[in-house]
């Protein structure tokens, strides 16, 4: 589905990685692993389009995945490390408006990452591994192919775990891919390592 | 249609969580206003005669205030990023947030012209113009300076930067602005010189979005 040849990523003078291939099936998983620096969330960049690709291909079903980067866009979901809330809206307020962007049920997001209860708060007042789970709720709105995810865990209890890894179970039976950087353990049965 | 909107309402939902900034903005091109009465001398005909460019001057720099947080505070959060990958053309997610600009800092000042207008001393005929003017004027403003923004952000002082470009842009709108108000205050047809504001916007509207766009995609 997604797959990349020869990519590298370049810091000013410095290669942070180079000569990188990979191939992500449907349903499947790859996760990122190395140490801090070594360009885990520089690739997910790259991947998103957020950044031009300086080396290398990135294919889309055999076909150049960025020559239109308005439907590339559309075809993924990026959860960076911030959580690109709004402090002074609400969770619900938050989560609606890429529900209007992307269609999808608000309410049944919130629920899916356990914050129907908080949905009337402003996002200020949440907690970061509450302000995490919004930010997750957004995977769960409506369905793209790509998800490319930085860190998807940091701050979260167990319970909300396992919720991700409902979230992605679901994700991938859809025949979606999965994309992560993490220092932790992930519920991604089957996921293979890419080592940066 | 439907992204578009959705950014737009997104603005103006923002704005009304923090009405102190767009507050902040219209005291601003209050006060400049004031400080000309100070500086010339209390002389009604002499204050009539500045009052045009006075008023367009005082409401571009105010409409410049909020600017280099238009996308600066997208950026810190991660919400940039987000906007990016929202399936919304660069461009249209531009022209989004400049009429949400206009929307939330353009309209105040529209509200606050008869306050600025009335201690400027311009004749009352003149009002209405004066109100057009600076509609249009600062619309044009809130698109030059998106692109500004836009060209501008991540800049190492980059709040500097963003007047030193737009303010040269808006030499046009303030010509043509301060003469439709002069028309209308020496009792004469300000029509053309609105038209040919409108031009101006008609010209920027297309333009400035897709510079805004191209800077942010970073190509």
């Amino acid at each position: 589905m997604l797959e990349g040849r020869d990519l590298a990523c370049w810091r000013g003078e410095r290669a942070v990685f180079a000569g990188l291939s990979f191939t992500l099936p449907p349903g499947g998983a790859l996760l990122l692993v190395g140490a801090n620096g070594a360009g885990k969330s520089s690739l997910l960049r790259l991947l998103a389009g957020l950044v031009p690709l300086a080396e290398g291909e990135l294919l889309w079903q055999g076909q150049d995945a960025l020559a239109d980067r308005v439907a590339h866009a559309a075809r993924l979901r990026y959860l960076s490390h911030q959580d690109a809330l709004k402090p002074s809206l609400s969770a619900r307020e938050n989560l609606s408006f890429f529900a209007r962007l992307w269609g999808g049920d608000t309410e049944a997001a919130l629920d899916s990452v356990g914050l129907s209860d908080l949905a009337e708060l402003p996002a200020r007042v949440l907690s970061s591994g509450q302000k995490r789970r919004l930010a997750l709720a957004r995977l769960a709105l409506a369905p793209a192919p790509l998800w490319l995810l930085d860190e998807p865990t940091v701050g979260l209890d167990a319970a909300s775990v396992d919720r991700l890894g409902v979230l992605l179970a679901k994700h991938r039976a859809a025949g979606g891919a999965v994309m992560a950087a993490t220092h932790l353990p992930l519920p991604l049965p089957g996921a293979q390592e890419l080592r940066l | 249609m439907k992204g578009f909107t959705a950014v737009l309402g997104r603005e103006v939902r923002l704005a009304l969580r923090h009405p102190g900034d767009a507050l902040a903005a219209v005291l601003f091109f209050i006060l400049v206003c004031a400080l000309f009465p100070f500086g010339i001398g209390p002389e009604p005909q002499t204050l009539a005669r500045i009052a045009p460019g006075a008023l367009l001057a005082a409401a571009l720099l105010a409409a410049l205030l909020p600017l280099d947080r238009l996308f600066g505070a997208e950026a810190e959060d991660g919400s940039l990023d987000q906007l990016l990958l929202s399936g919304l053309p660069p461009a249209l997610l531009a022209t989004a947030k400049a009429a949400g600009h206009w929307v939330v800092t353009g309209l105040p000042l529209l509200a606050a012209t008869p306050v600025a207008a009335a201690m400027l001393n311009l004749p009352v005929e003149a009002w209405g113009a004066a109100m057009a003017a600076l509609g249009l004027a600062t619309a044009i403003l809130s698109l030059f300076g998106t692109a500004g923004a836009a060209l501008t952000l991540g800049a190492r002082r980059g709040g500097v930067l963003l007047p030193l470009l737009v303010l040269p842009l808006s030499i046009p709108a303030v010509i043509f602005g301060a003469a439709a108000i002069e028309a209308a205050a020496g009792g004469m047809e300000a029509r053309p010189y609105l038209l040919l504001l409108g031009a101006l916007l008609a010209l920027a509207a297309p333009l400035a979005p897709l510079a805004a766009g191209a800077a942010l995609r970073g190509d």
